[in-house]
């Protein structure tokens, strides 16, 4: 890439960042809740539920702008590399990174692409429900989080609560409603010395449950 | 109406300004770390100027400031009431017509003081039609809950508010061009009451008037809060078309609508299981938790105005 358009790159992606995360702001009043761990400039991986194309956005929104400009949120190639258009909304408007669910070749496994991302000393967002839920439940763990740890076992699991974004951008909606949204941020997860995959999983996703800050309610 | 503005807005700096100094007094005076109660009244009072300046602002821009600023303050209780309640995903075009449709409208008949559909268009049509819409996606699941709380938003949040800005609509013969002031009136003598309910109330409250309710509320509170706040009605007399007794009375209906207001938001934010609508107001809570005594008030008040000073 030649400097200029480098530029005009990292402008875009700048331009669209702030933009977002004021819009976020304008609709959701979005506000962090830390809660068990602080705002940091330590590499982290953000793990939190899913249920709208607006999630990664209010999660980002909620980082410092220096922290959002090396934080990448993980997303299905099948949805958003579906077309061009949206192919350069997320990975050159949003700097997301598209992974595949059907991938061939070993350069294309999602795993080897995180850690490529990871090893560049950036941060990740991931969803491990693996899809947007539409169910009140919080979906079972894909195994994700845990081979990630195990791969880099220094880089803090921060489990992230959204709050009432599934009633803000539902799945198959285009405009969302305005309603007020936290993100709970809750203490960092880690894989205990011999704790198997399956029992980890659970762990983290029992933790992530833990933040919500109204479990009574059932929207 | 340029002198009597002048007036109020050296009236306002000197309260807030004594509010500052003798919250600054008690904080150096008490011992540290601060009560809550003491860093809350700072938050408080801070929030206060930011509150008087931004209806100042408003208030030079005239009809335009004020319908802007409270379509907005409708937009925030709405998306307060809204969060707080319950809804599901079959009601997503409900909730955006509120927004979308519900405030913008009603502002504009505010705007175009087209009383006839202004008073209706709410209580009326949106009350008939959003269930109809609702039952039409066909989810039955807690149907009426869902419904009524969408009424309630929408009537608390836009209709009862929008009746604020709708007192430039009316006419009071002699007081043509001047009816900001009772706007001035009417947000000053309410939210003076509130001050004084919390200020009476924390020096001599006692008795608990509704413990169930709200804990805060005591009868010393509330009888020293109206009693003041119609003393400061009748001393405003002169930016109203009101004598200096019918402005005391007026405020005091206000005030009492006002005080009913917050013991109504206190009753669904508990039944909601909340302390606050929001985090919008740094101390205060949210919109709403600001506007609950206005929102009574407001309609109450431009009847009255409506239907004993306009021809």
């Amino acid at each position: 890439m030649s400097k200029l358009s480098l530029r005009t790159y990292t402008l875009l992606q700048t331009v669209t960042s702030v933009g977002l995360s004021a819009m976020a702001w304008a609709v959701t009043g979005v506000r962090p809740i830390w809660s068990g761990s602080e705002p940091s400039d330590r590499q982290r991986i953000y793990f939190a539920n899913h249920t709208s194309h607006g999630d990664f956005i209010l999660l980002s929104a909620c980082l410092s702008e220096a922290e959002r400009a090396k934080t990448h949120a993980i997303a299905a190639a099948e949805y958003w590399g579906k077309s061009r258009l949206r192919r350069f909304i997320a990975e050159d408007m949003l700097s997301s990174v598209l992974i595949s669910r059907t991938w061939t070749s070993e350069a294309e496994h999602p795993i080897s692409i995180m850690l490529s991302v990871l090893d560049q000393g950036h941060s990740l967002i991931i969803f491990p429900e693996g899809t947007r839920n539409t169910s009140d439940e919080l979906l079972p763990f894909r195994s994700g989080l845990y081979n990630l740890s195990m791969a880099r076992p220094d880089i803090e699991l921060i489990p992230c609560w959204i709050e009432n974004m599934s009633r803000v951008l539902p799945k198959g909606q285009f405009l969302p409603v305005p309603l007020l949204c936290r993100v709970v941020f809750g203490a960092p997860v880690a894989v205990a010395p011999g704790e198997e995959r399956r029992a980890f999983l659970q762990r983290a996703r029992a933790e992530l449950l833990a933040l919500n800050p109204r479990p009574d309610r059932d929207d | 109406m340029r002198h009597e503005i002048s007036i109020l807005i050296i009236g306002l700096f000197v309260v807030l300004s004594t509010a500052s100094v003798t919250a600054a007094i008690l904080s150096a005076r008490a011992p540290k770390p601060l009560s809550s109660t003491l860093v809350n009244l700072t938050q408080r009072i801070n929030a206060w100027w930011v509150m008087v300046a931004l209806m100042t602002v408003a208030f030079f821009f005239g009809r335009y400031g004020m319908t802007i600023l409270f379509a907005l303050i409708s937009f925030a209780a709405l998306r307060e009431f809204v969060t707080l309640t319950h809804s599901r995903r079959s009601d997503h075009w409900v909730l955006l017509g509120m927004f979308g449709i519900v405030i913008p409208f009603q502002y504009w008949l505010v705007w175009t003081a087209w009383y006839g559909l202004f008073v209706i268009f709410i209580p009326v049509y949106c009350f008939l039609l959003m269930p109809a819409i609702t039952a039409l996606h066909g989810d039955t699941e807690r149907f009426l809950e869902r419904v009524s709380a969408q009424q309630w938003a929408i009537m608390i949040s836009v209709y009862c508010v929008s009746h604020v800005p709708a007192l430039l609509t009316l006419n009071v013969p002699g007081f043509e061009g001047r009816n900001l002031l009772l706007i001035a009136f009417l947000i000053i003598v309410v939210q003076g009451s509130d001050v004084l309910q919390y200020i009476f109330g924390k020096l001599f409250g006692k008795h608990r008037f509704s413990p169930n309710v709200s804990p805060s509320k005591t009868w010393e509170g509330l009888i020293g809060g109206l009693v003041a706040s119609s003393l400061l009605g009748a001393l405003l007399a002169f930016i109203t078309p009101f004598s200096p007794l019918q402005a005391s009375a007026v405020a005091f209906i206000a005030c009492a609508m006002g005080f009913l207001g917050g013991l109504v938001a206190s009753a669904i934010k508990r039944d909601q299981g909340v302390k606050d609508w929001g985090h919008l107001i740094e101390g205060h809570g949210g919109m709403l938790d600001r506007t609950d005594s206005l929102v009574f008030a407001a309609p109450i008040f431009f009847h009255i105005v409506r239907y004993f000073w306009t021809v």
